[in-house]
Order: C-alpha cells, then sequence, then structure tokens
C-alpha cells in the first residue's frame, strides 16, 4: 500500500461520483503514479462499501482482463475482478436508458452461477467446474469513468473495471451438459454481425476464469459463496452503443440475449 | 481475355505451383481483368493438374469472413476446386518447406454431399438437404501470387488460394448442430490463437454453400454428391512455419489436426 486511509476513502469518492454523476474524470494514477495493486483494489472495495451503506445489493462478481491477447498487450499475467450490482440488472429484452452511462459498450459474455463455495488457493479447472451449477449467456454493459476510455489497470481496478450492468439470457444448461471452451457467441448490432467468438477467449475456459477469481479472492482471505453469479470475462471485443442501437447476442445451445438502447 | 492468354496465365500459375515459385498478381498486368476471365484461367490450372492424373473431389468458397477479407484486402468472397492431392490425414504432417509457398493455416467447416447441388436458385434448404454430414476442417491455404498481394482475380485464377485440407475426426447430421453459433477454438503449439463462430463465413456457413452453388452455377458447374465443400474460414489466416502443431476444435462438430514440417 502506498496511499493512507483518507486518501482511499477520498478517491473512492471521486471515483463513485464520476458514475453517480455521469462526469468521466482523469485517470487516477495521473495524481498516485506510485499506486499499487492493494491501493488500486482497496478503492474499489471502498467504493463498494459506500454503494452497501447506501443500500445497494451485489448482484454477483465480473472478471475482466481475460483475453491472453489483452493481458499480453497489457503486460500482465493475471486478470482483474470487480463487483455486479442491483442497479445495473437488467432483463432479457430490456430497453436501457442509454442515459445512465458516460460512454457505454457492451461485450458479450457466458455467466456462471455457483452451487457451492468455491474457494483458493489452488483452484481450477475442474474444481470450478464442480462448484458451477449453470451457465447463462449474457451481456455485459462496461462503462468506464475515465474520459475516453483512457486509463491504465491501476485505475481500471480502482473503477470497479468499467462495471456498469449486465443482461441475462432466459436458458441456462447445466455446466455439465456444455462444452464452454467451444461454446460460440454471435453479437449483432442493429441487425449486422459485429463480434464473434467461443468460450476459449476466455482463459482458454471460461471456467478457468472463476477459478481464477477465487484464488485471487483466496489472496484477500475471501471466497466465492454458494449462490453467487459470475460473469467470466468478455467472449467477444467491447462494441460502443448508442441511443436506439438494438443489440442481439446469439449463444450455442443457450438461445439469445436482447437489449435497446433508448 | 483472349484463349492464348488464358492458357499462358494458367500455364504460368500450374509452373508456380509445381516448383513452388510465385508471380507478380495477374491484375498488376491486366487490369481490365474479368471475373469470368480469372475463373478461365483457373480451369486452365486445373486441367493441367487433371493431366497430371488429379481428380476432382470438390470445391470450396474462401475470403467469407471479415476478418479474412481485411486482411487481404479482398472484400467478396473466391472459389475454387479440391483435388485428391489435397488431402491430408487428420493429425497429419505436411511438409510446408518442400511442398508449399507460403502457406497459412484457416478452420473452417467442410460439408460432405449426399445430393447433388446446383445453382443459380440454390436456397439453404436446399443446402442442407443436399448435406450428408458436416465435419470440422483446416484448410491450409498458399498463395502463387508473391506476397498474397492478390485481388479478387487473382486469387480465383490461382484457384482460391487453395493449398491442402485436413478433415477431422468426426462428422455430425446438420440437423444436430447449429451451424451460426457454433464456436471454433484454433490453437497453435498448445495455445489459444483465435476464436469464432459458424456465422463468421457470410452470417453461416450454409448461406455458403449455396453462394457457391450459385456462383458456379453460373458457369454450368454443380456440387455433386460425395462431394467435400470447403465453407470458409471462422478465424483470420495465420501464417504457418515447420514445427507449429495446429488444432482446432468445432462445438458440436469435431476436432481436427495438422503438424507441419
Amino acid at each position: 500500500m502506498t496511499l493512507t486511509d483518507e486518501q482511499i476513502a477520498r478517491l473512492a469518492e471521486h471515483v463513485e461520483n464520476a458514475e453517480l454523476n455521469k462526469q468521466p474524470i482523469t485517470k487516477i494514477t495521473d495524481d498516485h503514479p506510485d499506486m499499487d495493486w492493494e491501493d488500486a483494489y482497496a478503492i474499489q472495495y471502498a467504493i463498494r462499501q459506500r454503494k452497501l451503506d447506501r443500500g445497494t445489493k451485489l448482484a454477483g462478481l465480473k472478471m475482466g482482463l481475460t483475453s491472453f491477447a489483452k493481458m499480453k498487450q497489457m503486460g500482465v499475467e493475471t486478470p482483474v475482478f470487480g463487483f455486479l450490482t442491483d442497479y445495473g440488472t437488467y432483463a432479457d429484452g430490456a430497453e436501457i436508458d442509454t442515459s445512465a452511462f458516460i460512454h457505454p459498450r457492451i461485450e458479450g459474455e457466458v455467466a456462471v452461477m455457483m452451487k457451492t463455495t468455491l474457494k483458493g488457493p489452488d483452484c481450477d479447472i475442474t474444481k470450478a467446474l464442480t462448484a458451477i451449477d449453470f451457465v447463462m449467456p449474457a451481456v455485459e454493459i462496461i462503462d468506464s469513468r475515465y474520459e475516453n476510455f483512457k486509463f491504465d489497470l491501476k485505475s481500471v481496478v480502482a473503477d470497479n473495471t468499467s462495471a456498469a450492468g449486465f443482461v441475462t439470457g432466459s436458458n441456462m444448461k447445466k455446466v455439465e451438459d456444455l462444452d464452454l471452451p467451444t461454446l460460440g457467441v454471435v453479437l449483432e448490432k442493429n441487425g449486422e454481425i459485429v463480434e464473434l467468438g467461443a468460450g476459449a477467449a476466455v482463459l482458454g475456459h471460461p471456467a478457468a476464469s472463476a477459478a481464477m477469481l477465487a484464488n485471487m479472492l483466496a489472496a484477500r482471505g475471501e471466497e466465492i459463496p454458494a449462490g453467487t453469479f459470475i460473469m467470466t470475462g468478455g467472449i467477444t471485443a467491447a462494441v460502443a452503443v448508442e441511443k436506439g442501437d438494438n443489440i442481439n447476442m446469439r449463444c450455442q445451445h443457450l438461445g439469445s440475449v436482447s437489449m435497446r438502447f433508448i | 481475355m483472349d484463349k492464348e492468354k488464358i492458357f499462358s496465365y494458367g500455364d504460368s500459375l500450374y509452373d508456380c505451383l509445381r516448383n513452388r515459385t510465385t508471380i507478380d498478381p495477374i491484375t498488376k498486368q491486366e487490369a481490365d481483368i474479368s471475373i469470368e476471365d480469372a475463373y478461365h484461367i483457373s480451369l486452365r490450372l486445373l486441367q493441367r493438374r487433371l493431366d497430371d492424373g488429379e481428380k476432382i473431389i470438390g470445391k470450396k468458397i474462401g475470403v467469407t469472413s471479415k476478418a479474412v477479407q481485411n486482411m487481404l484486402s479482398v472484400h467478396q468472397p473466391d472459389f475454387g476446386f479440391l483435388t485428391d492431392s489435397m488431402v491430408c490425414e487428420n493429425d497429419g504432417e505436411i511438409a510446408i518447406s518442400s511442398t508449399m509457398i507460403q502457406a497459412k493455416a484457416e478452420g473452417e467447416i467442410a460439408f460432405i454431399l449426399k445430393h447433388d447441388l446446383k445453382g443459380p436458385g440454390a436456397t439453404n434448404a436446399d443446402v442442407l438437404r443436399a448435406t450428408e454430414c458436416v465435419m470440422p476442417c483446416f484448410e491450409i491455404v498458399d498463395s502463387r501470387i508473391t506476397d498474397w498481394k492478390i485481388k479478387i482475380q487473382d486469387t480465383i485464377a490461382d484457384n482460391a488460394s487453395c493449398g491442402m485440407f485436413v478433415l477431422g475426426d468426426s462428422k455430425v447430421s446438420p440437423d444436430k448442430v447449429d451451424l451460426v453459433t457454433c464456436g471454433m477454438v484454433h490453437e497453435k503449439n498448445g495455445e489459444v490463437i483465435a476464436t469464432g463462430a459458424g456465422a463468421a463465413a457470410l452470417g453461416s456457413p450454409v448461406n455458403c454453400v449455396a453462394w457457391l452453388a450459385n456462383t458456379l452455377g453460373q458457369f454450368g458447374i454443380k456440387l455433386e454428391a460425395g462431394e467435400v465443400i470447403l465453407s470458409g474460414s471462422l478465424v483470420p489466416l495465420h501464417t504457418v512455419v515447420p514445427g507449429d502443431v495446429m488444432n482446432l476444435s468445432v462445438g458440436g462438430i469435431g476436432k481436427a489436426g495438422v503438424r507441419f514440417s
């Protein structure tokens, strides 16, 4: 840690206000270049506590930076994680108020629901698969609180990994009935295919993402409780959306997820 | 383009194929070359191969995905013929250093036909009716044009840049798989290098086979029962070098593998 408790509280308020007021800010590492990972997560957890104190409920956890290509590009060996809130959840087919965001983007993902607690360290794909109950198709809405999505890793961790919301589909399948690495998703915007990919884009296997989350939480003395909903990370690249856009994601074996930005 | 020129270009491409050499893009010398001219050059190249004893066993469509179109700056599909000399067994070895020029690997879904399919007017329903099964497939494309500097006419003349292909370990009836959303994982030396899904190829591999039947139909060519039809890559082209081991898996269809020496 390089920051004092007071600095962390102040930065948490600063970053959260950017979200609440939809006013983007410059990346916080500009003023705190020596910030470390612990500082970054401390700010994220302080933002989380501010929301809980206000009555917000957690809707789950999310992984970010889960593609090998992106990690290599950013020079890191592990992904990052954040939390999901109740006010960021949208139903399949929802009309989503675009003015609730600064500059929203969407990513196609698969989400998992945990049947049992998953506790690191040393979690692997096998342990994660045993703990996962079912799988759903989901679209994540990300919205960096930093101007023009310009950030570094520590700034984005502090900003809850740009988490802004998510839409889940209406179908689920037991994890044992799916081959997650080859599960394909096709993302369409206004009827045009804009991105596609398969589950292996997420750390080689979306269950590896849940395992890695458990291991990262274990380092903080935490675990993934049974009943936790997890967005495992983007299979597709992020796609910018604006008012009027109609989004549909088709997922092999899992149907589709759709939404309209109004 | 007159017949003499068509033969001359077809013979040049044939010589490149056999001698592992390349020529400048034909479009560089023949700015006005039409798709039909290019197709006739490809027929001359094909005839030379058939004269050597090769047999036609299928057809291909290529340059069907946005990723590949952008890489090659070619924005429409090409088409060509498959011969028995292009087959490599699953998990087999291709000696690219002695048989190919500038090889690149693509991951595809192959259709095996049980009925003839002839356009124009072939629909997705006709394609599905004519399909016996689909299989996971590698296509190792190669270009007889220097540095892959191809325009659509160059690649059509060069038999759609076809090289070799590898059919995988399983076949699935088309009513057992969603060909639009099935995912593809492309691995090199054990690492995931790309993922994709069926929709990458013109929205659906079924669209691709219909397009091929309709396009070849204009030239009086049909897709025939028993033929292998390559429907276009679902992932970006990937340059391969001797020593590389490539694997692919397609959700609900199966796997294929190939190594290069």
